[in-house]
């Protein structure tokens, strides 16, 4: 624990917050992000996540809870004395000033000397390569070059602590995935701690060292990005995660490493486990459709019989839905290479994959 | 390689010229239409506004009366040397276009006009036609002696002046200025009024504009600040005045701030005050009513402004280390100038044409350019002061406008 709390830089200690005394947008967040580390708060809008951030910033007050920057309860910190860099969504950058006076401004006012300003501005956009664009005015600039600005904006003070909300949001797909890895970049070689909030999982995946897939205020999973993939630890998280084919059943029996579930139509399954199930109990049978393999060999130990749906052609795969189980929204992603020619809509076929690679988590919600 | 440049080039120019062609068929065809769109606008702003306006101005030079009526004098008068007392035939003329003008009305006219020169001058033509011999014998001599101004060459070398087809006199005479033999000269001190006046104009206009800031600011930004649903039942109490006839509303103000009024009454029997205030026919009363009447018209384009500013603007400014009166002060009130600026330009230009408020609410020392205006049009029946007066008024807005324009270009290229 003496290490862990070392490394720790940020810590919520059941923290709450609620706008109207009615609904409570963040319940009890306990959360320690690292120093160094790179931290994605994921999940869909609603659900708790740009809040934690802006109390974090200091634009919101946590109802209850504590929250701790570098050992230092913060609330009493007003937000403009945190030294916490922020990237906005929209960038934010102040469209009555040019770039190079965005870039001064926050070392204007931490009354910084005029020279040293001009050479650190300098550096800055050097920074992010946009050296020659020191007197446009935000009105004149791409989205791409707004954000890199921003961007750059955010660190040219040297905050050890870097908070995005949704920063990519408003960019085109290829320019989101540039500015992805220029981001990725800054972090590692400013050696920055990043805390990012989108509600993009790719995006997630793409730059995070952990993600806390928030939903309903609640931290529902926080791993590193693989773990969280496969192995969710609840049916949110296996949806929101990736494509995920859920079967409800009852659980009839387990042990620590596996159990055994029956579908609602009475195929017996086996799955992994996941901490917290119960005999007799409600579950849904998780299976990514990555993993399932249509008509595969003796190899696969688990197999249920399907009918295709709808095939939908996406150049590197196909998409193909089934009826499997009483389920008619049974995803498989095929690759083009293993597609067959007879495989058209109302072709019976085995569905099949290892029981491994199934996990049995808590019941969806109807 | 070379080849094959130039058989890309080639083709590519004339299509270059054909593809710019038929833009500029689509837009002249796109300007048409929205010429025929504009075009009953452009009607009644030419003929409802433009031209009258014009018309009026050019009264304020215009100088028909002494041309109208004595027509053949002033030509004789025009081979006249001006070093001798003119001629028999010029003296002979002149009765007979008198006499012309009295039957055909126009000697009203003429002696305002005159008497706008000097008093003795306005009553001249009433003296020449009473001392008039009868037709046929000699004029000059009687006249000169019955009426000692015909003696002297400067009554006839004014007649000549006057009889010039325009006159800057209402101008000079807006600026206190006026034409003594040749040279324009102040007039004299007891005389001056219009400059004061104006100075007086510009001061309350300028006065009010500041009020209306210092006032509207706070409230529109609190405004833009509230939930939409709030913001909107508030905006119809900010637009209540309007609905409300500008006199009725000048008169409420006579109600709560006379001696005896509301406001008095109430601060006296809260014992702040032992006698009333004087707030009612002097400056405060005018300062005030014109702030409260005209303050509508600095919220809604500030509001307008302000609810464009996205408060993530000061949240990144806090963010990047600015304290929140400096993130204020840097990043949210630059953004602002642009609806400050057309907010107050809106009331001055307003303020500095008000005429009933002053009228009602001021004293004889509160009265604004306008009410001069009114004066020489509905008292006194002088055109040309009016326009000259109303022409001022139209040059200082233009010029704010002139003024206002350089200064929000750089807001414009920023936004």
């Amino acid at each position: 624990m003496t290490s862990n709390s070392a490394s720790t830089f940020v810590r919520f200690k059941g923290v709450e917050k609620s706008y109207d005394g009615l609904k409570t947008v963040v319940k009890r967040l306990d959360l320690d992000v690292f120093r160094g580390e790179f931290l994605t708060l994921l999940g869909p809008s609603g659900s708790g996540k740009t809040t934690s951030l802006m109390m974090l910033a200091g634009f919101e007050t946590p109802t209850q809870g504590q929250i701790f920057l570098d050992g230092i309860a913060i609330e009493n910190v007003p937000a403009h004395r945190r030294g916490i860099g922020m990237v906005f969504q929209n960038y934010a950058l102040f469209p009555h000033m040019n770039v190079t006076e965005n870039m001064a401004f926050p070392l204007q006012v931490r009354g910084m000397g005029r020279h040293e300003i001009e050479t650190r501005v300098k550096k800055a956009l050097e920074m992010v390569r946009l050296g020659d664009l020191a007197k446009r005015f935000s009105a004149q600039l791409s989205g791409g070059q707004q954000q890199r600005i921003a961007l750059a904006r955010a660190l040219i003070f040297e905050p050890k602590l870097v908070l995005m909300d949704e920063p990519l949001g408003a960019l085109d797909k290829q320019l989101r995935e540039q500015m992805q890895l220029e981001i990725r970049r800054l972090h590692r070689d400013l050696g920055l701690t990043v805390v990012f909030v989108t509600h993009d999982q790719a995006e997630a995946l793409t730059l995070s060292d952990r993600i806390a897939i928030f939903n309903d205020g609640v931290i529902q999973q926080i791993d590193t990005p693989q773990a969280l993939y496969e192995r969710p630890a609840n049916a949110f998280v296996a949806t929101f995660m990736g494509d995920t084919n859920v079967l409800p059943g009852v659980l009839t029996s387990l042990n620590t490493h596996q159990c055994q579930v029956r579908l609602d139509l009475g195929e017996q399954m086996f799955a992994r486990t996941t901490p917290g199930l119960t005999s007799g109990n409600r579950t849904s049978l998780s299976i990514r459709s990555e993993r399932v393999i249509l008509d595969g060999d003796e190899r696969y130990d688990s197999r249920l019989p399907g009918s295709i749906e709808e095939c939908i052609y996406l150049g590197d795969h196909v998409r193909i839905r089934l009826n499997v189980s009483g389920s008619n929204d049974f995803n498989v992603k095929v690759p083009i290479a293993q597609m067959q020619p007879h495989w058209r809509e109302g072709h019976r076929l085995p569905v099949c994959w290892h029981s491994a690679d199934a996990s049995a988590l808590d019941a969806m919600p109807a | 390689m070379p080849e094959a440049l130039a058989f890309e080039s080639a083709p590519s120019v004339v299509q270059t010229q054909r593809l710019q062609q038929r833009l500029h068929a689509n837009k002249r065809a796109y300007t048409r239409r929205s010429l025929l769109l504009i075009l009953p606008l452009l009607v009644l702003l030419v003929a409802g506004f433009m031209t009258p306006i014009g018309s009026l101005l050019t009264k304020s030079v215009e100088n028909p009366e002494v041309a109208n009526a004595l027509p053949n004098t002033l030509k004789l008068l025009n081979s006249w040397d001006g070093t001798t007392l003119p001629a028999e035939s010029v003296f002979n003329t002149l009765g007979q276009e008198l006499r012309t003008a009295r039957a055909q009305g126009q000697l009203f006219a003429l002696n305002r006009r005159l008497g706008y020169e000097s008093a003795s001058l306005r009553s001249l033509p009433t003296a020449i036609l009473s001392r008039l011999p009868a037709d046929g014998s000699p004029v000059r001599d009687t006249l000169i002696n019955d009426v000692p101004a015909l003696g002297d060459i400067k009554t006839w070398a004014t007649l000549k002046q006057l009889g010039k087809p325009y006159t800057s006199l209402y101008w000079l005479a807006a600026f206190d200025l006026k034409m003594d033999a040749g040279q324009v000269r102040a007039v004299a001190p007891d005389k001056a009024l219009y400059v004061d006046v104006l100075k007086r104009s510009l001061t309350i206009a300028a006065l009010v504009t500041v009020l209306c800031v210092l006032l509207g600011y706070p409230l529109a930004y609190w405004l833009s600040r509230q939930p939409a649903r709030r913001a909107n039942l508030l905006l119809i109490l900010v637009l209540l005045p309007f609905w409300t006839s500008l006199i009725v509303r000048t008169a409420s103000w006579i109600v709560l701030l006379q001696s005896g009024g509301l406001i008095n009454n109430s601060l006296i029997d809260l014992g702040i005050l032992d006698k009333p205030l004087q707030l009612v026919f002097n400056r405060a009363g005018v300062l005030i009513s014109m702030t409260h009447i005209l303050l509508p018209f600095l919220i809604l384009p500030l509001y307008a402004v302000m609810k464009g500013i996205d408060s993530r603007y000061e949240r990144a400014a806090i963010s990047l280390g600015a304290h929140p009166y400096t993130a204020f002060r840097r990043v949210y009130l630059p953004q602002t100038y642009a609806g400050v600026t057309a907010g107050a330009l809106l009331v001055f230009i307003m303020a500095i044409g008000y005429y009933i408020t002053p009228a009602l609410l001021g004293g004889p020392g509160d009265q604004m350019l306008s009410y001069f205006v009114a004066y020489y049009t509905n008292t006194t029946i002088n055109w040309g002061m009016a326009t000259a007066l109303g022409g001022q008024l139209l040059i200082i807005v233009l010029l704010l406008y002139w003024v206002y324009a350089r200064i929000s270009r750089p807001a414009n290229r920023a936004a």
